[in-house]
């Protein structure tokens, strides 16, 4: 079955699928006609109804109740953002939308798309209702789009699977929502693989082929949350254009209240299945009725520049500090031919006991490898890096090894942080039995508990393996491991990007009232400004490796002064609609002033 | 079979950043480099191996005809073929020999190996060749079929005959085979590649190949093919089933991954059909590791010809490599042998860059 | 790929050994083809440890207690329930005796590959280097050549041409040993390479624990999960090459001993003459023997994998408004 033959096959497919005659016949000034009223012809009604929603998962502990009657609607030409945490069912319910279940699910209730219920309606006739009344933009943009494929084939794909296109009509209406979107060189880049578009761009092109199709109702699946802020703002304000420009409805799926304040027209709140408060986005954010609400409002972390100093006596300024860094490079060796990959350039920067170092960039900047270069996992290749008194450039080892006990390290990712095959206080009591403070484990389990208390888990969860305890329980346990050997420098690695907005407050008081009790010095690294600016005295703000701005909170969060920061700043969404209006609009003046 | 795709191997720490990946053609030109310098390792390595793995037993000579000679005779065999020399000037002559494509001569019946195999090598070609196609033919399509169907009956219909043709041995196959339609039914002939007179016939045209269904069109007889073409079905669909069954498990279990992605999601979402995803989106990207495997494939089959020709009495390499083994002709065992690690690893190769081909990601 | 919620680790250990977890948790025809397969293989295992007891003659036994001899190419018969070879030996007995053969060296190559392939994997994936790099490059060699060739060229090594039955099982065992030590050491070089990125293990590594702890403690029993399933692939994969290594005369001798692939490379003249037992009997041994290992190791690779575990199904009713009633069947 060569390749050429498939492709063969396949194209003779398109448009001629027998049972969709009357789809063939669908001519072009039908689309027309679409897309200039806006959406559906009908004036007011809603392009999308989903009324008493169930889904229920068959899991190897038994029925899971995902959504346990949910009711929405999706009035034409509006955003709707659904909102909540893990759990909530909230992207259970915009996948039951399309019907887009596994087989493990059992679907209840209705939904109706363009007048048609989705759940009952037989395959042939869902398949032509997907994409047509309803389409969707997933959440990782570099999984959502088939990496052997070109951009425009698959964007092409979606058209003549409803029949009545040609390919080049296809090829042309993939060209020109590609320059919709904003996409550069659309007649060249129409032929280029997924893999040579970056992330933000990959996302556009996504929202390009949901757009093609000129969906009545356009459901996107936390479309940002894996784009760095930058980004992340610039996807917004395409979603926004589709609204005004393309009339398209939205329903926005999200756990990001600055994101819901900066797009959305109406919000519905979902916690554990069921949608628990529903209400226009300003009076949501201005007057919250369900307690739920009241709570995920109150845990956003918000950008106030005044936290740092005001929480503590200033830090000395002649103390010598535990790291020091002069033009620290680090590079990666790049493989066979292809150039060395910098990932830090020429880097100052110093922590002082007992102070805390945010670090912050979005991907790419370096700020975890600087992090990792700190703790000795990754070797630096240029500059000085002096640790607790250890030049890390060409360090060896065993001159490094007695500072290991001063140091502790709290991961990203709460899955892996911890062996699944040893129980909680195994893994705690390994600093302990490392460095022989204790004999073995069984030994260390006073200390352990003692830890345990000082993050809040009850003693008895020592007991229990890494799977058994929720993500914000393992980074939990994750800072009492760290803090065991009472290390005088902690690095936290992004340690509450993967958690709930609730559950990261929650961490983030924990870490704070640590710090205060045990006094250690930190690096706290993040992409979330806001999160960092609640955390640290001083601030560092990186970009592709360089270090462009650094001072202290109130400093950089107050008066920033470098380019990227100001526009760092002014991306990132706040949970305040008006607010978010406002701070849109300087985005658009620092990006027009030229970047 | 179990199938690791060759990235996992790949030793590369990964970096705690996402990097973006070089851009620029030059991604595939320097993957082919890669590959093809990685042929000379393994030769070199597989040739080593059975050097000195042969030397263990003292000298090919000796443990084959030694019994047959005087001591002084054997002294002067040995002599003459430099078997009395240190253990290290040999192997360094024995791989400059390779090098030159020199991979020695049988002490049994004093044939270059190189002689050999290419009187011998088309016949396992063309062997090799028609148990791919039937591997390829039912194989391929009947695994995406499994996918598609998952977990109703045809696809435990087609999981158990894979794996039953995977559960009986090549030989016992054969026999079976033989045993129904041969002896039982008397359709199709016991062995050999062709009947005695037509064999003649191919043997003595002007240029033979020795791949005889070539010749046989040549002759343009449509006997003469016909001939060649019965004798070719049962060792065929012997070999080739059971690579056809290991085809299909791997094929269903590839596509049933790329089937569960997110990209096929999404395109599911936008309306395509199943069967088109099935065919073409959740394909294309399960078509790198299956032609990897390919690869290793081939590699079965030249093992597996070699009881297949026994079977049959199909005369190409196999038959000959058992021939010398009963005979004890070490000799010939490891010529034949280094000569077979050398067709390995180029295929292999071949196979690589095929399927680098395919992956855009590599290309560009 | 093994999914550790499957297994409640504070239940006792019986419940949590490899092909037990399994059986407990799946349901259908997976259950069904698992249990195929255990009961395969234990009666094959049955039937070698009590061969003596079960095969009416010794399997190089060319007359009856009688002194009568035993007829050559004898048919099915009262007295030969399987019939007889043309040398004279029982086909019954020596399918019997066979099961012994191949049990004993598949045990024996699959517990010494394994043991190699995972220490030399575990090492070479933590600690890199040219050591791994070397490794990788050999395993990959050996990997990819026609196995069955390689193990005739070890066999000829290792048994120099004598076929005595230990030295058979010996050369026969070692030579599946070399051709498969490469398979375990990739699998458990690509976990291995794969664990030293996990957090949990650069979480060590930041504590200074020493190499050896950190491999031991968090990289091999972390990296073993997918052994069952290998295994039994390579345990059918052996036995045809045994059967293979047999068949062309590398196997042991028959009054050494009774091997399958042996009595089949007898039997192929049989056939043209319509002789059928000689070779049908030992053959659909071994098929039988392969399919029980195979299935046990296809049913292992389904359940393990979450996406492809069948679950009990929930019986219920949709309707258009609301009410979803669900009987749970899941315990």
């Amino acid at each position: 079955m060569t390749d050429a033959a498939q492709r063969l096959q396949a194209d003779g497919d398109d448009g001629t699928s027998g049972s969709s005659d009357d789809r063939a016949s669908r001519s072009s000034d039908d689309r027309a006609s679409r897309s200039s009223t806006g959406r559906r012809s009908a004036d007011g009604a809603p392009v999308a109804v989903v009324d008493d929603l169930t889904v229920t998962f068959a899991t190897d502990g038994g029925a899971v109740d995902a959504v346990r009657g949910v009711s929405l609607d999706v009035r034409p030409g509006e955003v709707l953002a659904l909102v909540g945490e893990s759990g909530s069912g909230k992207s259970v319910t915009a996948r039951s939308m399309l019907r887009l279940m596994p087989e493990t699910a059992t679907l209840g209730g209705a939904v109706y798309l363009d007048g048609t219920d989705v759940i009952s309606v037989g395959a042939q006739k869902l398949r032509e209702l997907r994409g047509t009344a309803g389409a969707m933009v997933f959440q990782e943009p570099s999984t959502a789009l088939n990496p052997v494929f070109t951009v425009g084939w698959q964007i092409a794909e979606g058209l003549r699977a409803h029949g009545g296109v040609s390919k080049k009509e296809a090829r042309a209406t993939a060209i020109d929502y590609l320059r919709r979107v904003g996409i550069p060189d659309p007649e060249e880049r129409v032929d280029h693989y997924p893999h040579q578009f970056s992330g933000g761009q990959k996302q556009r092109v996504v929202i390009a082929s949901a757009l093609a199709l000129e969906p009545s109702v356009i459901i996107a699946d936390e479309p940002t949350t894996a784009l760095d802020v930058t980004v992340q703002a610039e996807i917004l304000d395409l979603l926004r254009r589709c609204r005004d420009e393309f009339g398209a409805a939205i329903v926005i799926i999200t756990h990001n209240m600055g994101v819901v304040a900066d797009l959305a027209d109406r919000v519905a709140v979902m916690y554990q299945g069921e949608v628990v408060e529903e209400a226009p986005a300003a009076q949501l954010f201005a007057a919250p009725q369900a307690d739920y609400t009241k709570r995920l409002l109150a845990a956003v972390p918000r950008l106030e520049a005044s936290t740092g100093t005001a929480r503590r006596a200033a830090i000395a300024e002649d103390v010598t500090p535990l790291v020091s860094a002069r033009g620290l490079e680090i590079e990666y060796p790049g493989r066979l031919g292809s150039p060395a990959f910098r990932a830090v350039k020429g880097v100052d920067l110093d922590i002082r006991p007992g102070e805390v170092l945010g670090l912050v960039g979005e991907s790419g900047s370096g700020k975890t490898t600087i992090g990792r270069a700190i703790a000795g996992l990754t070797r630096i290749t240029g500059g000085s890096l002096d640790v607790l008194g250890t030049e890390m450039l060409g360090y060896r080892e065993r001159d490094f090894k007695r500072h290991r006990k001063d140091i502790g390290f709290v991961f990203q990712d709460p899955a892996t942080s911890f062996n699944p095959l040893l129980t909680i206080a195994e893994c705690v009591a390994e600093p302990l039995v490392v460095h022989g403070a204790e004999r073995n484990p069984r030994a260390a389990r006073k200390r352990v508990d003692e830890l345990l208390e000082a993050v809040q888990l009850p003693a008895a969860y020592g007991d229990r393996y890494p799977h058994e305890l929720s993500g914000g329980q393992r980074q939990r346990a994750s800072l009492a491991r760290s803090l065991a050997l009472r290390p005088k420098l902690l690095i936290a690695d992004e340690p509450t990007s993967a958690l709930d907005v609730s559950v990261q407050a929650r961490v983030l008081e924990l870490f704070l009232d640590l710090q205060q009790d045990l006094g250690f010095a930190s690096l706290f690294i993040s992409h979330d400004l806001a999160v960092v600016g609640a955390l640290s005295d001083r601030i560092a703000v990186l970009y592709r490796g360089d270090m462009v701005e650094t001072g202290t909170t109130a400093q950089v969060l107050g008066a920033p002064q470098h380019p990227y920061t100001q526009r760092l700043l002014a991306s990132l969404p706040v949970p305040d609609p008006a607010e978010q209006a406002e701070r849109r609009r300087t985005l658009e003046a620092l990006e027009r002033a030229g970047s | 079979m179990t199938v690791i795709p060759p990235e996992a191997i790949e030793s590369e720490p990964t970096k705690p950043q996402a990097q973006r990946s070089a851009k620029g053609g030059g991604g595939l030109g320097r993957y082919v480099l890669v590959r093809f310098l990685l042929i000379f390792p393994t030769v070199f390595i597989l040739v080593t191996l059975v050097f000195f793995l042969m030397r263990v037993i003292g000298n090919p000579i000796t443990a084959s005809v030694g019994g047959r000679l005087t001591p002084s005779q054997l002294q002067e065999r040995l002599h003459a073929a430099g078997y009395d020399r240190p253990v290290f000037v040999q192997y360094l002559e024995y791989l400059g020999n390779i090098v030159r494509g020199d991979f020695g001569t049988t002490s049994t019946d004093n044939r270059p190996i190189t002689e050999i195999i290419v009187t011998y090598g088309g016949a396992t070609a063309e062997l090799v060749f028609y148990a791919l196609i039937v591997a390829l033919l039912f194989g391929i399509p009947l695994g995406m079929l499994a996918a598609y169907v998952r977990d109703k009956w045809p696809d435990v219909l087609f999981r158990a005959l894979a794996i039953l043709t995977y559960a009986t041995p090549v030989f016992f196959g054969g026999l079976l085979l033989k045993l129904v339609f041969s002896v039982w039914l008397g359709w199709l002939p016991l062995g050999d590649r062709a009947s005695t007179r037509v064999s003649l016939i191919l043997d003595n045209i002007p240029g033979a190949t020795g791949i005889y269904i070539i010749d046989a069109l040549r002759t343009g007889n449509a006997q003469v093919i016909g001939d060649v073409l019965l004798h070719a079905v049962l060792p065929a669909l012997t070999l080739g089933l059971l690579t056809a069954g290991i085809f299909l498990r791997l094929v269903r279990a590839n596509m049933i991954g790329s089937l569960g992605s997110e990209y096929v999601d999404a395109a599911r979402s936008r309306g395509v059909r199943e069967s088109r995803l099935v065919r073409t989106h959740a394909f294309r990207p399960a078509l790198v590791p299956i032609i990897t495997v390919m690869g290793l494939q081939i590699a079965m089959l030249l093992g597996g010809s070699v009881l297949t020709e026994t079977t049959f009495g199909w005369r190409g390499l196999g038959f000959e490599l058992n021939q010398y083994l009963s005979a004890r002709d070490f000799v010939a065992v490891q010529g034949i042998v280094a000569m077979l690690a050398v067709i390995v690893a180029v295929t292999n190769f071949v196979v690589d860059v095929v399927a680098a081909f395919i992956d855009p990601r590599v290309r560009f | 790929m093994a999914d550790t919620s499957l297994v409640d680790r504070h239940e006792p250990l019986w419940k949590r050994l490899p092909v037990v977890v399994q059986l407990r948790k799946s349901t259908g025809w997976q259950r069904g083809m698992l249990v195929t397969g255990v009961v395969i293989c234990a009666l094959y295992l049955v039937v070698a440890l009590a061969a003596p007891l079960i095969a009416p003659y010794g399997f190089g036994q060319l007359q009856g207690a009688d002194g009568q001899s035993f007829p050559r190419t004898g048919s099915p018969s009262p007295e030969h329930i399987w019939g007889t070879t043309v040398g004279g030996f029982d086909v019954f007995s020596r399918v019997v005796f066979g099961a012994r053969t191949a049990v004993l060296v598949v045990v024996v190559a699959v517990v010494v590959s394994i043991t190699i392939g995972v220490i030399l994997g575990m090492v070479s994936g933590y600690l890199g280097g040219w050591l791994d790099r070397i490794l990788v490059v050999v395993a990959d060699a050996i990997y990819a050549f026609p196995s069955l060739l390689l193990a005739i060229v070890v066999s000829i090594v290792i048994s120099g041409g004598n076929s005595s039955y230990s030295g058979g099982i010996v050369a026969a065992a070692i030579s599946i040993t070399v051709v498969y030590v490469p398979q375990y050491f990739r699998v458990v070089r690509a976990e291995a390479v794969r664990l030293r990125n996990e957090a949990f293990v650069e979480s060590a590594r930041v504590l200074g624990t020493n190499p050896w702890r950190i491999m031991t403690r968090h990289v091999l029993r972390n990296s073993t999960r997918s052994l069952p399933l290998i295994l039994t692939l390579n345990a059918s994969d052996a036995i045809l090459t045994l059967a293979g290594l047999g068949f062309l005369g590398f196997g042991i001798g028959p009054t050494a001993g009774a091997e399958w692939g042996y009595d089949l490379s007898r039997a192929l003249s049989d056939v043209a003459s319509g002789v059928w037992w000689t070779g049908v009997f030992p053959g659909v041994a071994i098929v039988v023997l392969v399919l029980g290992v195979t299935f046990i190791g296809e049913s292992l690779n389904d359940i393990s994998d979450p996406r492809l575990r069948a679950r009990r199904r929930l019986k219920q009713l949709v309707s258009r408004r609301g009410a979803t009633s669900t009987e749970g069947a899941a315990a």
